[in-house]
């Protein structure tokens, strides 16, 4: 997958699927609210209220299903996508972040932040499967692509904390820089990159060995270091290009991953591991969390304090469009079709 | 609900999921002390772990390192009923500080506990101090008033302690008489009034009424808004001393009094935009808004108030702050609470990264060039090398209602960190710490 040639992939994709014909959500922390938003407009189509103050959000596979964290509703609401109607629930405290495993969209991972827990749920059943307690305010949650190696960032432990699903062990807690936001693996689960909030780099552990490859540091000019919060992360399903979002630096970082072939050297050191920032972009005040269309031309960042979301397009790396939605966007997805 | 999705047996994981929900306990044991070395195993294989104990205890093996707390028990009549401080004001902060640094500590081995000393306003906390550096304790956490911490400071020196300030705010103690084993998380009041004044000349309101009270805190405070004026360029167009009965709360006729004798206290003055009160006890500061000769705005130790915490504030994840606290203290969390919070968290925050549980190594790491502290107001903290000040965000505040804005305000820069545009720079400072000198 990491060697296929990105154009091809994209023009296979663009033939099965209208560019811009899919729908994105973004959640409003501060009203309470879902934005419903038609790429093919640019428009929000539907507001949706929400229980309080609606943070991470999952989508089913297929698309039908949108999962909404209420933290403090102490509850996962499952919408719906058509009807936009509550058609389950989950009662958990204070969730932050779900993820799905996917393709099987079962079971939900879910962190528990003031409870500093990961919780494991049937979804059907709606039954917890799994509790496992975390370091203080686990917030982001990755899962790597055969379910059973989970990492939780959190946020004032400042680790970065691996779990297996199976065993439901420990495994490692690697320390990182100040207030770890979010985890997310390499496509291919080789690699785990978290981003420090506060310490304004990006992690990069190995997810077989838990070690440190890599910090990756973000310089901006005339910009002081304290506003580079680096919070989201999204990278191409070709693992080729990381964006990380930088927060009050109002921009997100476009950040080369590295081929296979040069992981494989590290163990001379790991100076060989060139992960060098490539360039900025300007976006909406403070971006969080960004997905990409399926198609992956272009990405969405949900912009905290403008209330906007960003569309930048992926090939020339420019902000194309900016969609007003809620107050305070914390996350955005898009649909699969 | 949602029949089409695979039932969660379809890809569970090899072994039964019945049974599985007990919490599991703190897997430290699978980390060992090389934090940065976490123990290498393949998802796949059962990693080889100690036992798990129950998530809140430590390890049997665990390190312990115990923090003391000189707690100052001392009743406050305050104008406001609502803000009267609670017995465990402050204490309250370290023991939630406690918690965290252990739910921390569980996956790394280290344990944290709270020695608090109570210690009434006329009992000697020099004795207490005693009794805490024979328990070994060689980090205290304190709320005394200036003139104890300064007696403190030095009293623990040749034994090696290091006094944690959360609650005296004097620029005294981080100027002419800094000590070097001394850290302020407390915000000084130069760095309360410059959060005030950038707000102010923000919101363009420079023309000052400053009114400040009798006692000798209330004069400090004075200067410092004084000060703030001249570096952010507001002028004190009147500048009263308030002289009237402290610390009676509203009798029968009280409020009629009040109502005549505010306006005419601030009768008579030139053209200004804003109200700053100095009154360092909360004696008559809280009588000020709405009692104006002219409608005007207050601010300072009423109405608009700068402090490092508010319990509204929930901005940078301090729902979760809040929430946490208030589970515990079955009360709202104080600006005293979170500067103690603040001092256990550096401790427990370096003691990670240090990997370490030795004071000396704890406290190398703090005033280190790398020490960062999270603590719900968007830039982290670290620890001014020139004088052991915490620098911190300001929250600008309505009365504890609700949290109007936080400084430093936009527009305001600095060569390092904006968090220096409050409080005494290192350019300025009269501080002569042996270990200073070195930029942070």
């Amino acid at each position: 997958m990491r060697h296929a040639p990105v154009l091809g992939l994209i023009l296979t994709l663009c033939a099965t699927s209208p560019a811009r014909a899919y729908m994105a959500y973004a959640s409003n922390e501060k009203d309470n609210t879902v934005s419903v938003i038609d790429l093919a407009t640019n428009q929000v189509v539907k507001t949706v209220q929400s229980g309080q103050r609606p943070r991470g959000m999952a989508l089913t596979s297929d698309g039908a299903r949108l999962l909404v964290c209420l933290g403090d509703s102490n509850r996962i609401d499952i919408y719906d996508t058509k009807s936009w109607q509550v058609v389950g629930a989950i009662d958990t405290p204070d969730p932050e972040y779900a993820a799905l495993r996917e393709p099987e969209n079962n079971p939900l991972y879910v962190s528990n932040e003031n409870n500093a827990l990961i919780t494991v749920w049937n979804i059907d059943t709606r039954k917890m499967l799994v509790q496992m307690p975390t370091g203080v305010e686990p917030e982001g949650m990755a899962v790597n692509p055969d379910g059973q190696l989970i990492v939780n960032t959190t946020e004032t432990t400042n680790m970065a904390q691996f779990f297996s699903y199976r065993t439901e062990k420990n495994l490692a807690n690697v320390l990182v820089p100040p207030r770890p936001r979010w985890a997310a693996f390499t496509h291919d689960g080789s690699e785990v990159w978290v981003s420090s909030e506060l310490g304004g780099a990006v992690t990069v552990i190995d997810a077989k060995s838990f070690k440190v490859l890599d910090t990756i540091h973000f310089d901006v000019q005339g910009l002081r270091s304290t506003f580079i919060q680096p919070v989201g992360i999204a990278i191409t399903r070709d693992d080729k290009l990381a964006f990380v979002a930088l927060g009050p630096a109002n921009r997100v970082a476009v950040v080369s991953v590295p081929q296979h072939k040069v992981l494989s050297y590290v163990s001379t050191g790991n100076s060989l591991y060139n992960a060098t920032v490539k360039k900025y972009l300007l976006v909406g005040q403070r971006p969080w969390h960004m997905a990409f269309t399926p198609d992956e031309k272009y990405l969405l960042t949900a912009n905290g304090l403008s209330n906007d979301v960003s569309v930048i397009s992926v090939s020339d790396l420019r902000v194309v469009n900016t969609i007003p939605v809620g107050q305070q966007p914390w996350m955005v997805l898009v649909s699969p079709h | 609900m949602a029949p089409t999705w695979p039932s969660a047996d379809d890809f569970a994981p090899t072994e039964p999921v019945q049974g599985r929900r007990a919490v599991l306990g703190a897997f430290a044991g699978a980390v060992g002390t090389g934090l940065m070395r976490p123990v290498a195993t393949t998802p796949d294989q059962p990693p080889t772990v100690a036992p798990a104990p129950p998530p809140q205890a430590a390890t049997p093996t665990a390190a312990t390192l115990s923090i003391g707390y000189l707690h100052w028990l001392h009743s406050v009549e305050t104008i406001s009923l609502v803000f009267t401080p609670a017995a465990d004001n402050g204490r309250a902060g370290a023991e939630v500080g406690i918690d965290d640094n252990n739910t921390t500590g569980r996956f790394l081995n280290q344990n944290f506990t709270l020695e608090v000393a109570e210690v009434r306003t006329n009992d000697d906390p020099g004795a207490a101090l005693d009794k805490l550096i024979a328990k070994g304790i060689r980090l205290v956490v304190t709320d005394r008033r200036a003139a104890d911490v300064l007696r403190l400071a030095d009293a623990g020196a040749p034994h090696g302690v290091t006094l944690f300030n959360a609650g005296a705010p004097d620029d005294a103690l981080r100027e002419q008489n800094c000590r070097a084993n001394v850290i302020h998380t407390a915000p000084s009041h130069a760095m309360l009034a410059d959060a005030l004044a950038q707000y102010l000349i923000w919101k363009r309101w420079p023309r000052w009424f400053l009114a400040y009270g009798e006692a000798p805190d209330d004069l400090l405070l004075a200067d410092a808004y004084r000060r703030a004026a001249k570096v952010f360029g507001a002028h004190i167009v009147a500048d009263r001393q308030y002289k009237g009965e402290a610390g009676s709360r509203e009798t029968d006729t009280g409020l009629i009094e009040l109502q005549k004798q505010l306006p005419v206290f601030t009768q008579n003055a030139p053209e200004y935009d804003v109200l700053v009160s100095a009154d360092a006890h909360s004696v008559f500061a809280g009588y000020l808004p709405y009692r104006t000769w002219d409608a005007r705005p207050v601010a300072g130790s009423a109405g608009l108030i700068p402090t490092s915490w508010d319990p509204n504030s929930t901005e940078f994840g301090g729902k979760q702050m809040q929430d946490r606290f208030a589970a515990r203290a079955r009360r709202l969390m104080t600006a005293l609470d979170m500067n103690a919070w603040v001092a256990v968290r550096m401790i427990g925050t370096a003691a990670s990264y240090a990997q370490s549980l030795d004071p000396d190594a704890i406290m190398a790491y703090m005033r280190g060039p790398h020490f960062q502290l999270g603590a719900y107001r968007g830039l982290s903290l670290s620890v001014r090398s020139w004088n052991g000040q915490v620098r911190q965000a300001i929250l600008l505040s309505d009365s504890g209602r609700t949290v109007v804005s936080m400084s430093p305000q936009p527009g305001f820069l600095h060569q390092f960190t904006v968090l220096d545009t409050l409080g005494t720079d290192q350019p300025e400072t009269t501080c002569k710490l042996p270990a200073a000198g070195q930029k942070t």
